[in-house]
């Protein structure tokens, strides 16, 4: 008897906390949870990390904080769920997580053939080399017969095996699943080379005890933009992503910043900063969010520079450069759709 | 042929009564004679027929739930606009594996790459087997070693490695071997060209030259002739009660001849030695660190499983049977060797086949290391970048299964094998 | 019958007397003991020898390292080695609650140190026969008070799951004693479903909303460290046993189909590593649910892991099974008792007894076995090294946390191996036919 009624118990147990949620709406779930599901990689520095308190910090978390804040307008109603090269596509394909940030590559495979719907790029990246300074290599093809670690999972694997076969090149890749494991690796010198975006390579570098001894490879063997997804077939919701990152990316470009957003939407006379901060016209409400939507999405975190100078910008332990990742005015390619 | 008429007769007796009956003929009806009439509730309160009731039930409820999960996954699917198809194997890889034993580039199809992990794999687990039955057998055997320090050692290492999980064990290893090594470029060539580096062993590799293959021949023949001497030392011995020293004797027969034709044919095999050149050490050959970390982990994990199931099998074996051999002469290691180690095998085998199969299963933890067996290639870094989970999760699922199928049966082979002996 | 004359050839055979050997030395005090069992004969002091050398080594080494020259209170690794050159354990320190809970909300830290107390007061009665019978109720309520406390929420829906059952041994009751046993079963099993599916979930909402009693919710991505294979390893193996059971009866049962069902899963389960189960539950899973249906990971790993346990603990109660004596069937058999009737009141109660050391020692390998969860990016104690490891303050820690959380693993096993030993020199009272 005692039996029969643990197995019951127990089955009941686990069965009540089965949440069915309709895939077709993904907004109407995520508003009745009352929160969002936001899968992050299990750790790279100044991209997602936690901190002491065990919450999610970083470039990427700070996007999912300000996609939150456009729906409920508070940025901690997201909830992360880190997630390993692995498993990110099959937790954001059943339904586990609502969007993925998470330094992941925008390919045709993904797009067309794993039926994600990308958001525009939030960080334009390439797969670099970073070698020590005393082996004294200058340039990616003296890289013949290296050891060389490499993250599996990744775009960057196939990346590597075809430049290497382009250039009739020998390595012996060491395979690894996460960013720390090769750090440890190649700070052991048990690989020669470590490989993978140039904004990861730097944000590991820039933790290392002696950052000096260490170089980046000029050659950038492939194109990595980095862009947050979700699931195909919700336009909705795909819509919400990609105008929050466009919403952020905008206020940049207008000096919209977490601080000045609502004396400027009180006081500002530009059409352009008066549409961005829902002054004028009803762009939240076509989206099926509130008007307050964008400056809600700005002020969780500031916008776009904002988020990168706190995270992953020069004056950070990281210390990335924008370079690409300038707007277009200033010179790089980030280049936001109006709102209009 | 004369069979006894009655017993042709009582089988067909039978047989007619069950057409007539139905097959659970109870001996109470047999002897009644009486046939009861067929009744629906007899379905469930019939012992007879309440076994067919509730196995029909039964497949159908299975059917049922393979049903529903077989519909689940093609609804999925369907939304997801997913394919179940093979076809995936037949496309390039596109990705490289460190560690091949056959041919492989990055051109290569899938399943080939499926291929060079199961052939990791399995030279993993059997390397491992091998490894784990000599620590485990010699921790096993100096557990019950009169020697306090030794017995005592003993149990703090299998007590120490049974008691942790062969994961950390395996991340220790390995971190290890990366952490504790010197990298290429300072490390040290000892004796005989063996170069530890935090990247792996370089060792020195033979190049096998003209003249080779009748060195092999002489030393199958050597092996052969030691057998035979072991035979004839055998029948001297049942004859005369002179005990050679047979192990020595085997020992010359096996290596004098080789040394001399190794000689004698101008050293035809060679040694290719590693060598640093750019990078890494070139020539030779070369054990990585991923697979060394895994082989010593799994190994002295399994041993100490080993080592208690040996000890157990020794120590079942009655005391008894010790005391006779040493009332009759025998001294202990001859005691040990001819009387409870062959009867004690017989106990500890089972088990011991049965820790193979767990470090064949634990092989696939190469994944946290990064080794590439089947797990690391077919279940990892295919899995990923063509995002088909069922095809290959399957497949790697039909791979292991097959292998545990095969060693389970070797035992049930051996199992009745023995159980023949016993009388 | 050999020849005689012969006799005189065989070497085995002494052909003179042995000279007298002299007197036994002292065989008292630390010295001679010493002697006996260190020094007894030449291979002896060898081995003694060399294996003190290796010990003495081993531990000069080490001790400093570890011991002497650790330090147990800085707040980064830097601050560390500024310190003393051994071990840095302060990274055990600052993050111990990080290893213990995970991420856990601190202000709920006594839910989950109250389940893991209540957890020993439940299986005490099972583990220990001389307590009150009646103290099974309470581990039979245990898993609804476990997950009430870790997870949180209204205490409707798990207070209504008792209730539902008592109403389910009523209809039992009821239509059984005015129809038939059978229709009885059928009558309680469709109620339980019904309420299961119909009912209870309005009804637990309706009371929420009605009496807001409850816990504030606590969702399984906060659960780490040890907290999560406590969770993982306690729930399988519980989850597990009714599971196991079922199989066990089913591998021993003299219908074709039944038997043939249970040895497949059995066999399937046990032939295929635990990781292939974890990367079902982390990739596969939701696919075999209802469009729509998503567990969280932590769940579908629960139940992952719970089906790989049923088959073992299926082969464990098997062995239960077989090692009860024959006599015991057939005097249940001779009694007129009904196979379910023997099953519930003399097989199994036997033979889940002798069962237990195996069940406890199938605990211990899940127990290890949930480590591999870290494969699949749940944050377990392995699993939780890798965050902390890239944290600017603890970049380039090695060694500290494997050793604390192998110390960790290794009493907890240790303890629960020592348990199950004693339990099987108790159990065996040595009057076993």
């Amino acid at each position: 008897m005692k039996t029969k009624l643990l197995a019951l118990a127990l089955g009941t147990a686990a069965l009540a906390t089965v949440n069915t949620s309709a895939s077709a709406a993904t907004l109407d779930d995520v508003k009745a949870k009352g929160f969002m599901q936001c899968g992050v990689s299990t750790g790279v520095p100044g991209f997602a990390f936690t901190d002491d308190a065990g919450d999610w910090q970083g470039f990427d978390p700070a996007l999912c904080r300000a996609v939150a804040a456009a729906i409920f307008g508070d940025p901690k109603a997201v909830k992360f769920t880190p997630t390993t090269g692995k498993t990110r596509f099959t937790a954001l394909a059943s339904g586990e997580v609502d969007m993925l940030a998470r330094n992941t590559t925008e390919t045709f495979s993904r797009d067309v053939d794993l039926k994600f719907t990308f958001a525009p790029v939030n960080y334009y990246d390439g797969q670099g080399f970073m070698v020590r300074k005393s082996l004294g290599v200058t340039s990616a093809l003296n890289l013949d017969g290296a050891t060389i670690c490499i993250q599996t999972g990744t775009t960057t694997e196939l990346n590597l095996a075809d430049y290497f076969r382009a250039n009739n090149m020998k390595y012996e890749p060491v395979p690894i699943e996460t960013n720390a494991e090769a750090q440890e690796k190649y700070l052991a010198n048990a690989c020669d080379v470590y490989t993978t975006d140039a904004s990861g390579l730097a944000a590991t570098r820039a933790a290392f005890e002696k950052p000096d001894d260490h170089v980046l490879l000029p050659e950038i063997i492939s194109k990595e933009p980095l862009a947050p997804l979700s699931r195909h077939g919700d336009d909705q919701w795909a819509d919400i992503i990609k105008w929050t990152l466009n919403a952020l990316i905008n206020a940049e470009e207008l000096g919209v910043t977490a601080a000045n957003a609502d004396d400027m939407k009180a006081n500002s006379k530009l059409p352009a900063v008066r549409r961005l901060l829902g002054a004028e016209g009803d762009f939240g409400t076509k989206l099926g969010l509130g008007n307050d939507w964008s400056i809600n999405a700005i002020k969780a975190g500031g916008n776009y520079g904002e988020i990168f100078e706190k995270y992953i910008g020069p004056k950070t332990a990281i210390g990335l450069e924008r370079g690409l990742n300038r707007l277009w005015n200033k010179g790089g390619i980030l280049y936001a759709a109006p709102l209009r | 042929m004369n069979w006894p008429v009655a017993a042709i007769e009582y089988p067909l007796d039978v047989f007619q009564r069950i057409l007539q009956n139905g097959p659970h003929m109870t001996i109470a009806n047999d002897f009644s004679g009486e046939v009861e009439p067929f009744r629906l509730s007899m379905l469930i309160n019939d012992k007879r027929y309440r076994s067919y009731t509730l196995q029909i039930i039964t497949i159908a409820l299975f059917m049922l739930a393979v049903g529903w999960l077989v519909s689940n996954v093609v609804a999925n699917f369907a939304e997801r606009g997913k394919t179940f198809s093979f076809a995936f194997l037949w496309e390039p890889a596109s990705y490289d594996i460190n560690q091949r034993l056959i041919e492989y580039t990055s051109r290569s199809p899938h399943w080939l790459a499926a291929v060079v992990g199961i052939l990791n794999t399995l030279v993993l687990a059997f390397l491992g087997c091998i490894a784990a039955t000599i620590f485990g057998v010699a921790i096993g055997v100096m557990r019950l070693s009169k020697n306090w320090l030794v017995s005592r050692l003993m149990t703090v290492y299998i007590e120490g490695f049974r008691n942790v999980p062969v994961l950390l064990w395996i991340l220790l290893a390995s971190t290890a071997f990366s952490a504790m090594l010197p990298a290429p470029r300072q490390a040290p060539v000892l004796a005989g060209g063996f170069v530890p580096t935090n990247r792996g062993f370089y060792v020195p590799a033979p190049v096998w030259e003209n003249g080779s293959g009748i060195l092999v021949v002489v030393f199958l023949a050597s092996l052969v002739g030691a057998w035979l001497f072991g035979r004839w030392a055998k029948t001297k011995q049942a004859a005369t009660g002179e005990i050679l020293p047979v192990f020595w004797i085997r020992l010359a027969i096996i290596v004098l001849p080789v040394i001399l034709f190794y000689f004698l044919l101008g050293r035809p095999i060679g040694l290719s030695l590693p060598e640093l050149k750019g990078f890494n050490f070139q020539g030779g050959g070369f054990v990585r660190n991923s697979f060394m970390a895994l082989w010593i982990a799994l190994s002295l994990y399994t041993a100490a499983f080993i080592a208690e199931n040996v000890r157990s099998g020794i120590q079942a074996i009655s005391k008894g049977q010790t005391e006779a051999s040493y009332s009759l002469g025998l001294p202990p290691n001859r005691t040990m060797n001819l009387v409870i180690l062959p009867q004690a095998l017989r106990i500890i085998i089972p088990p011991l086949i049965s820790q193979y199969l767990n470090l064949t299963k634990n092989s696939s933890l190469a994944i946290a290391v990064g080794y590439m067996d089947v797990t690391g290639t077919l279940g990892g870094i295919t899995l990923n970048q063509t995002g088909r989970e069922m095809e290959t999760l399957l497949l790697l699922m039909l791979f292991y299964l097959v292998v545990s199928l095969l060693i389970s049966g070797v035992m049930n082979v051996y199992n009745s094998s023995v159980a023949i002996k016993e009388r | 019958m050999a020849d005689t004359q012969n006799n005189n050839s065989l070497l085995y055979i002494s052909t003179k007397e042995l000279p007298q050997l002299p007197a036994p030395v002292n065989t008292h005090g630390p010295g001679a003991w010493m002697r006996m069992n260190m020094f007894a004969n030449g291979r002896d002091t060898f081995l003694t020898i060399v294996f003190s050398i290796l010990v003495i080594a081993v531990l000069y080494k080490l001790i400093p390292w570890l011991i002497t020259n650790a330090v147990f209170f800085a707040d980064s690794i830097r601050q560390c080695r500024e310190i003393d050159t051994g071990a840095c354990f302060a990274v055990v320190t600052t993050r111990f609650n990080q290893l213990i809970f995970g991420f856990y909300p601190p202000d709920f830290y006594w839910r989950p140190i109250l389940t893991f107390i209540l957890m020993f007061v439940a299986f005490a009665p099972i583990l220990h026969d001389n307590l009150p019978r009646k103290l099974l109720w309470f581990s039979a309520l245990f898993p609804l008070l476990a997950y009430f406390l870790l997870w949180g929420g209204p205490i409707w829906g798990p207070l209504l799951i008792p209730v539902m059952l008592a109403l389910a041994v009523l209809v039992y009751k009821s239509v059984s004693a005015s129809l038939n046993p059978s229709l009885g079963v059928l009558a309680a099993v469709a109620f339980t479903v019904v309420w299961f599916f119909l009912v209870h979930d309005t009804m637990s909402e309706t009371l929420a909303s009605a009496m807001p009693i409850g816990l504030e919710p606590v969702e399984s991505a906060k659960f780490g460290g040890f907290l999560v294979t406590f969770v993982i390893g306690v729930t399988g193996i519980v989850a597990s046993l009714p599971i196991g059971i079922a199989l066990a009866l089913g591998r021993k049962s003299d219908m074709a189909v039944v038997k043939m069902i249970c040895v497949g899963f059995i066999e399937f389960i046990r032939g295929v590593p635990l990781i292939t189960l974890l990367f079902v539950a982390s990739t596969l899973l939701n696919y075999f649910l209802p469009p729509g249906t998503t567990f969280d990971l932590i769940l579908r790993v629960i139940i992952m892991v719970t089906l790989f346990a049923a088959a073992y603990m299926a082969e464990v109660i098997r062995g239960g099974l077989a090692a009860l004596p024959r006599g015991q069937y057939e005097a249940a058999d001779a009694l007129g008792l009904t196979y379910w009737q023997s099953t519930r009141l003399i097989v199994l109660p036997q033979a889940l007894k002798i069962s237990i050391p195996g069940i406890v020692n199938t605990f211990i390998g899940l127990f290890k076995d949930t480590t591999l969860v870290s494969i699949v990016g749940i944050l377990d104690p392995i699993g939780i090294m890798q965050p902390i490891r890239s944290t600017t303050e603890w970049n380039g820690i090695i060694w500290e946390l494997p050793i604390f959380i192998g110390l960790v693993f290794f009493i907890c096993c240790f303890v629960m191996s020592r348990y199950s030993m004693y339990f099987e020199r108790k159990l065996d009272t040595g009057h076993r036919n």
